[in-house]
């Protein structure tokens, strides 16, 4: 794991997640400013598809929260950065819940764990009752 | 101001009839020039001014009073009719609202006076009721399209004697896959098929709810008796999918529609349906 790039960001855009077609707005975002960030269309696709998971995690188990997209440079590279944040009840145990294939829910139990390993930099902050943030963020080659 | 009886209100539209009528038209006509033609909505105004004139009589105070039943259903008519024929909100209102223009024009007339206010006043209601009426009128078409999305977006196709595709475009969710399954099934069923072909391409992010649902149509398939290949894995995909831990267990995936439809049409010579061919 390299250390973090010291990041600027410019133009921060936030979408509200409270419903199914939100996260498709979240999809969008996130790929147009991948894009604009020029990511590979391999990283393109990994970070969409983290975002979606990370997204449907603030609507189904936050309970709703909001998502900011924001293009990063640190003036070598330029990268994606997204932050999800909810005030839901929070994981109790988070190791328990990046671990493949667990779930409290329905799906497959690689949302959360998969995210982790589609992006370069993850990070993570939650406790019981305080709600869930989640930092992504992908940068280019 | 003492309360003027719906009556007297009937009586004064009826009294001035022409000169409200005429004010009525040009204000509406101007503002829905190209929309609509002067003919159409003279006869749209007379329906409406005739309702008025009755409800008024019937007593009807109110726009939601039952005097009004009929005014309101016209008013009901002529708005959805303009949600569907794509006016604006705005063109949708004035129609109603111009009906003002109509009772400016009686200031002058000293025994109109009393009850311009009250009538201009039931004017702004019914303006409101037909915005009301044109904004549900427009969400029922929403609605009527989103269904019709739902079903356009899924069309099962018949490639060969046995084998049927689904080409899925654009966003997967609960609702849709349940579409697809369904209408998979069926023409399994109804085209005797034994190899179902679901083409991916056109999905341009594949995650974990995305995955669920498609391992749950292959399941359903093979519970069918038929034999089902996800095709279009792109190498984007192919990579989301592996770094996010999904797996496709013993499901025959292929690159390309291509790939898995001399596959389907391999193993449909080996069974005995293909046997005859």
């Amino acid at each position: 794991m390299t250390t973090a790039p010291v990041a600027t960001a410019t133009a921060t855009e936030r979408l509200e997640v409270r419903a199914d077609s939100d996260v498709v707005r979240v999809r969008q975002l996130v790929r147009a400013v991948a894009q604009k960030a020029r990511l590979s269309l391999v990283d393109q696709t990994k970070l969409v598809t983290a975002a979606s998971e990370l997204a449907r995690n603030t609507l189904v188990y936050g309970g709703g929260g909001d998502v900011e997209v924001e293009l990063v440079t640190d003036g070598r590279r330029s990268g994606v950065r997204a932050v999800f944040s909810d005030e839901g009840p929070g994981i109790a145990d988070l190791d328990l819940a990046l671990t493949d294939g667990w779930t409290s829910g329905s799906g497959l139990g690689l949302g959360l764990s998969g995210s982790r390993r589609l992006v370069e930099q993850f990070s993570i902050d939650t406790a019981p009752g305080a709600g869930t943030r989640v930092e992504i963020a992908t940068w280019s080659r | 101001m003492p309360a003027v009886a719906p009556e007297t209100l009937a009586q004064t539209l009826v009294d001035h009839a022409p000169t409200v009528r005429a004010a009525w038209l040009d204000a509406a006509a101007d503002e829905l020039r190209g929309r609509t033609t002067r003919g159409e909505l003279e006869r749209e105004q007379t329906d409406i001014y005739d309702a008025l004139v009755d409800g008024l009589r019937a007593g009807g105070t109110e726009v939601s009073a039952e005097a009004f039943d009929q005014l309101r259903g016209i008013l009901a008519d002529v708005s959805a009719a303009r949600a569907r024929l794509g006016f604006t909100p705005r063109e949708t209102a004035v129609g109603m609202f111009a009906l003002k223009e109509g009772l400016y024009a009686l200031a002058g007339s000293p025994d109109a006076m009393a009850g311009l206010v009250p009538l201009l006043r039931l004017v702004d209601d019914l303006g409101l009721f037909t915005f009301e009426t044109f904004a549900s009128a427009r969400e029922a078409i929403i609605s009527e399209q989103a269904e019709q999305l739902l079903e356009l977006s899924t069309p099962v196709v018949k490639l060969w004697e046995g084998i049927v595709a689904v080409p899925l475009v654009g966003t997967l969710d609960s609702a849709r896959t349940q579409v697809v399954m369904e209408k998979l099934l069926n023409t399994l069923v109804e085209t005797g098929s034994t190899q179902a072909i679901i083409d991916i391409t056109g999905v341009p992010a594949v995650d974990t709810q995305v995955a669920q649902h498609l391992l749950k149509t292959v399941v359903a398939a093979r519970l069918m008796g038929a034999e089902c290949t996800i095709s279009g894995i792109r190498p984007q995909i192919a990579q989301t999918i592996v770094a996010l831990g999904i797996e496709f267990g013993d499901i025959r995936t292929r690159a390309t529609l291509a790939d898995a439809l001399v596959d389907a049409l391999r193993e449909g010579r080996r069974s005995p349906a293909g046997v005859t061919a």
